[in-house]
């Protein structure tokens, strides 16, 4: 034993014996942890979420030591952080690009549990506390977006907070106590600053450890939606078709990161504003109250429901139609009925279901950011109707056609 | 070559990433001409810089801009900028500013003169909007200056250029009739019901520029204040081109790593 080893295992020891408790956490988290051996693209991004959401945090308190959370100096500080702080510039930029990665890789981590069942029994909890993760999210990254007090910032907030006006006998006063003042405000930005950098991430991060740590007790699903603690090597008791999270999956997850990063980069270098989806062009424009924007729009991550909120002519009802498009999701693991769990050997009808929802979808987030004409919004209408008629009649269609058998072992691809 | 290489770099970045996202991006408005601006250039953002200071800067402030790291961005030293650039009394380390206050302005004007700063990102055209805009002015009695603009119609702007491109005057034709026998809607601006196709400069009203000459006094203007709008984008794509190869061999790295480690899974 060289030198090295000897500090490295004394070391080792010396925690060991004042914390015996750790060195089991690791092994039933990490080393001990046995996932699917047949994790495909779409397992990826809940590791690139934890990446993603790294990032926000240590760039967030960058920004924090420079930021000034005041109507007044807001949106000067922004630009003082992007011209005079050094490194400013890639910071802000890390931050702004993470923002809309972090959609991203969301929407994808979602829509991998939608198309293999990850949400179905016994993984119902793991997709409730994900579902909070989500929801807290978009609370999370309003926030944010209102921090730079540009016009879009500012009027965003404003339609937004608006919202809750609709709701009966108290939503004057809601949106007054949302806002603390009369209007969208530096009283507003200033609470918006407070919850955006610590009550939210506070939240987000619990809600990850849970999510995590509901997800260890069950164990992961996998592409196949094959249960792989059914079979046992009898001897080790440990999954034949599992295969220790560390060290196979995290060096799996370092190419993913890595790849992930690339692209991060190259948008985040070559094109940060995305043609002015991660950064809107109204943005750079400082907030005036006086001035309302021709076109009002959220980020591109909330157009698919702005879609839904313009296409009901009621505002009461419109919100009630936003929330519930988020709030729905709550029950899909209730609403799935389909003895399979893998579209793989899911029924065609089922196939085609996640299909024309995926498109509804892009459309309707393409739509939302539109102007809206008479036609579009027919067709947010159409569309708003499908979403729903996906969920509600989901119970039947999930359970309809022929299902392929399901295989006793997972299969590999690659 | 580092432009061709950013620019490269870029058109490859939207291509592949922006492609539902191209039709957004455009706005209302016809196209607009390109105004093929280079932030290498350092002549050109020197001259634009000095166009913006002869011209812009009386009225407009660069509130978040400083003398000094125009200087140094733009290759020139301390002190031909305050010889050459600073028109106030400023210090080289400070922002931007204009002489005239905000009430004043207010008063004189009837709208304080926006800051300029973040000019070229407020659009969707960027650099391309200032290039078509200030190429755009008509004479026009009935507005309060004597000009107006058909890319921003209604601009309370007057044409403080006007000595060098001249005056233009708008040439006019019928409004189009559609396939249901409507009138369409004017392309690039109307006067008295017509459509402006054109703009003609009277020899009588003739600028100290052929408009050649002028053109390149729009893009230097748009150079500059596109720079200003991102001091840091050229540092920024040149730094990234070698983020993005690094990033891309560590993946290549991890790849292998991770083959190794998966040898034994089947």
């Amino acid at each position: 034993m060289n030198l090295i080893e000897r500090a490295v295992n004394g070391g080792m020891a010396w925690i060991n014996e004042r914390a015996p408790g750790l060195m089991p956490v690791y092994r039933k988290h990490m080393s001990e942890y046995y996932a699917p051996k047949n994790f495909n693209l779409w397992y990826y991004f809940g590791a690139l979420s934890m990446l993603v959401l790294v990032n926000q945090i240590v760039t967030g308190i960058f920004l924090t030591m420079h930021y000034k959370p005041s109507a007044l100096e807001a949106f000067a500080s922004v630009e003082y952080i992007m011209r005079d702080v050094s490194g400013g510039w890639l910071i802000r930029y890390m931050h702004s690009t993470g923002a809309s990665l972090f959609f991203v890789v969301i929407y994808l981590h979602m829509f991998r549990a939608l198309i293999y069942g990850s949400h179905q029994k016994p993984r119902e909890l793991v997709w409730i506390l994900g579902m909070l993760i989500f929801l807290t999210l978009m609370a999370e990254a309003f926030m944010g977006y209102v921090l730079p007090w540009g016009q879009m910032s500012y009027w965003g907030a404003q339609v937004i907070i608006n919202l809750f006006g609709a709701i009966p006998f108290v939503g004057t006063e809601l949106t007054e106590w949302i806002r603390g003042d009369y209007l969208v405000s530096d009283a507003t930005l200033n609470r918006f600053f407070a919850l955006h950098v610590i009550a939210l991430p506070l939240v987000i991060l619990l809600l990850v450890v849970l999510h995590l740590g509901a997800l260890h007790e069950v164990g992961s699903n996998n592409p196949d939606g094959v249960d792989i603690k059914k079979l046992k090597d009898p001897a080790t008791k440990i999954p034949k078709d599992g295969i220790p999270f560390h060290p196979y999956y995290t060096v799996k997850d370092l190419f993913g990161a890595g790849f992930f990063l690339t692209i991060a980069a190259f948008i985040l270098f070559f094109v940060p504003t995305f043609g002015g989806l991660f950064l809107e062009h109204d943005n750079f424009v400082q907030a005036n109250p006086m001035v309302t924007p021709l076109h009002i729009k959220p980020v591109w991550y909330f157009t698919p429901y702005y879609a839904m909120l313009r296409a009901v002519p009621d505002k009461l009802f419109g919100v009630m139609t936003m929330g519930g498009a988020v709030m729905i999701l709550f029950l899909l693991p209730w609403l799935d009925r389909s003895p399979v769990k893998s579209i793989r050997y899911r029924s065609m009808i089922s196939k085609v279901m996640v299909a024309l929802f995926v498109i509804a979808f892009v459309v309707l987030g393409w739509l939302g950011m539109q102007a809206g004409s008479t036609t579009q919004t027919w067709v947010a209408r159409g569309l708003t109707f499908f979403y729903f008629a996906f969920f509600i009649t989901m119970p039947i269609w999930t359970r309809l056609g022929t299902f392929k058998p399901v295989p006793e072992r997972v299969t590999m691809h690659d | 070559m580092t432009k061709l290489r950013s620019h490269l770099m870029k058109s490859l970045a939207l291509a592949l990433l922006l492609l539902p996202g191209i039709s957004l991006a455009s706005s209302e408005g016809g196209a607009m001409e390109s105004a093929q601006i280079d932030l290498t250039d350092k002549a050109a953002l020197q001259r634009g810089a000095s166009l913006y200071m002869n011209y812009c800067s009386s009225c407009h402030s660069l509130s978040y801009q400083r003398y000094s790291r125009m200087g140094e961005d733009l290759g020139l030293t301390k002190e031909q900028v305050e010889q050459n650039l600073i028109f106030t009394d400023a210090k080289i380390g400070e922002t931007i500013d204009t002489g005239m206050d905000a009430a004043n302005a207010t008063a004189w004007l009837g709208k304080a003169p926006p800051d300029l700063s973040v000019v070229a990102r407020t659009k969707a055209e960027g650099a391309d909007w200032i290039y078509n805009y200030l190429k755009s002015f008509y004479v026009d009695e009935s507005r309060p200056m004597g000009w107006n603009n058909t890319v921003f119609p209604g601009a309370s702007m007057p044409h403080v250029l006007w000595e060098m491109q001249g005056m233009q005057h708008p040439v006019l034709e019928p409004k189009r009739k559609g396939a249901n026998g409507e009138e369409e809607a004017c392309h690039a601006g109307e006067v008295g019901g017509q459509c402006i196709k054109g703009f003609v400069i009277p020899d009588a009203q003739k600028g100290s520029m052929d408009a050649e000459q002028y053109d390149r006094v729009a893009r230097d203007l748009s150079t500059f204040l596109a720079y200003v709008g991102e001091p840091s984008a050229v540092k920024r794509e040149s730094m990234g081109v070698w983020v993005v190869l690094f990033l891309a061999f560590l993946t290549f790295l991890a790849y292998l790593l991770k083959v190794e480690y998966w040898r034994d899974v089947h």
